[in-house]
């Protein structure tokens, strides 16, 4: 399954006012990408080849493959999973306190300059 | 050895778009065969969202992966398909021109002149926990399944995780090993709550174990396992143990697909858009296994895909026949086959 993303021209914010996201990979590789209000953590992720998100089944909270660890300043701007989520984190391996399953987290102006770890192994 | 099974088509993968196949391939008179890593048909629909909302299937605006599986089953009664479930398909050999050697990993063989792969993301496996060094304790003393369970006969059993598959092996397995000990990441468990119940007895009762941690570290020599570290919220635990089943779901591997001489693009399979045939003449690949300009991975894509290929297959099983089309609404022929005529 998969989904045309609908930005109409009306709504889309300028690039001046996309908010950023950090994604900083087990081996280091850092990725500064722009993202879409209303996107997932997981979608801008796979639009800027993060290629540590798999994320299997496409963004239904079903696979545990799209985990990140969120960074600890940010944690609580980005706030815990829900208790679908929590039940998926048990499908995930070396589960942190800041885990997130990043087809969880929406991106929102709040989240400008959010800084998210991926793990080495999302299971497969 | 068994007996070789005869058919028209083998269809790997009895998900969506492999089930509707039967239906496309029913109407031109060609008997299909399926084969499914799962337990159950549906594929991804039923593995990962049974519950799922779909909103995109043609004039059904909305239906669960479960009820989509469901409704196609439904559909294709009439044509009375054979599914092989719990099985894999490890080799795939042409011995004909077209005709197919099948052979699966519980030693069936099939011989078909049409091969089907609606194999979607490749093949359900369970997840393996990245533990430095389980590699040579796997099918020795680390199971992911079980298949016999007086081989866990009074053996020390550590069972990771907390969903249904670990509680019911847990409560399956407690009462004929020596020791039970359940690990999980959480004091919190997903799976039914009536298993929940009763291991939180057993627990009480002093008949098993539980442990709230990650396993980290495995001891044993030559694949016979001896105890694990557990690594709890403030301190490291050992378990003495003689075996590890790990309960971490299934995540979706290409497979043997590779190894079947097929020509592949970064773990799809190329294919024409007139027919969603392989560069090998009988062999197909339908839904989201196959790749092509354009492609996208949608459930009605796949489902045109296998219409399309039916057309083709068609004059593999019946090369002295002439095909004609005909609509479901008028033809009194294709009534009959659906047993509404």
């Amino acid at each position: 399954m998969s989904d045309v993303q609908d930005v109409s021209p009306a709504t889309a914010p300028t690039k001046e006012t996309m908010p950023k996201v950090t994604y900083i990979e087990h081996d280091g590789a850092t990725h500064t990408v722009e993202a879409e209000i209303g996107a997932t953590v997981m979608e801008t992720a796979q639009r800027n080849n993060v290629a540590s998100i798999v994320a299997e089944c496409g963004g239904s909270c079903t696979c545990a493959t799209c985990l990140v660890h969120v960074d600890e300043t940010w944690f609580e701007k980005v706030g815990p999973p829900s208790a679908e989520e929590e039940d998926m984190l048990d499908f995930a391996f070396e589960v942190k306190p800041t885990s997130r399953l990043s087809c969880q987290i929406k991106v929102t102006q709040e989240l400008d300059g959010l800084v998210v770890r991926t793990p080495a192994y999302q299971g497969r | 050895m068994s007996e070789t099974i005869k058919t028209d088509v083998v269809i790997i993968g009895a998900g969506p778009v492999g089930l509707f196949a039967v239906f496309e391939l029913g109407l031109l008179d060609i008997k299909a065969h399926l084969i499914d890593i799962l337990d159950k048909v549906g594929g991804q629909c039923a593995e990962l969202y049974p519950e799922k909302p779909i909103y995109d299937i043609p004039g059904i605006p909305f239906v669960t992966g479960h009820g989509l599986t469901e409704a196609l089953m439904e559909q294709i009664k009439p044509f009375n398909p054979t599914f092989h479930l719990n099985e894999m398909v490890t080799t795939l050999e042409k011995i004909g021109d077209p005709l197919f050697r099948v052979g699966t990993d519980r030693g069936k063989i099939f011989e078909a002149k049409v091969v089907v792969i609606g194999a979607g993301g490749g093949s359900f496996q369970p997840k393996r926990p990245p533990i430095p060094g389980i590699e040579p304790y796997e099918n020795k003393s680390v199971h992911y399944a079980v298949r016999k369970m007086d081989a866990f006969r009074d053996k020390r059993l550590l069972i990771v995780g907390g969903g249904d598959s670990a509680l019911d092996w847990t409560l399956n397995l407690q009462p004929i090993a020596k020791r039970l000990t359940l690990v999980h990441r959480r004091d919190e468990f997903r799976g039914a709550p009536d298993s929940v119940n009763k291991m939180r007895a057993l627990v009480a009762a002093g008949d098993m174990d539980l442990k709230i941690g990650q396993v980290t570290v495995l001891e044993g020599a030559d694949g016979q396992l001896a105890a694990a570290a557990i690594k709890g919220k403030d301190a490291v635990e050992r378990v003495e143990c003689d075996a590890m089943l790990p309960f971490f779901g299934l995540t979706m591997k290409l497979g043997p697909v590779a190894d079947w001489g097929l020509k592949m693009d970064d773990e799809l399979i190329p294919v024409d858009t007139a027919a969603f045939e392989t560069n090998i003449p009988g062999i197909f690949a339908i839904g989201d296994i196959n790749t092509y300009p354009g492609k996208l991975k949608l459930i009605l894509s796949g489902f045109h895909e296998g219409a399309l290929m039916a057309q083709k297959a068609y004059h593999y099983v019946y090369p002295d026949k002439r095909l004609v089309f005909q609509y479901t609404t008028s033809s009194t022929s294709l009534q009959k086959k659906l047993g509404v005529a």
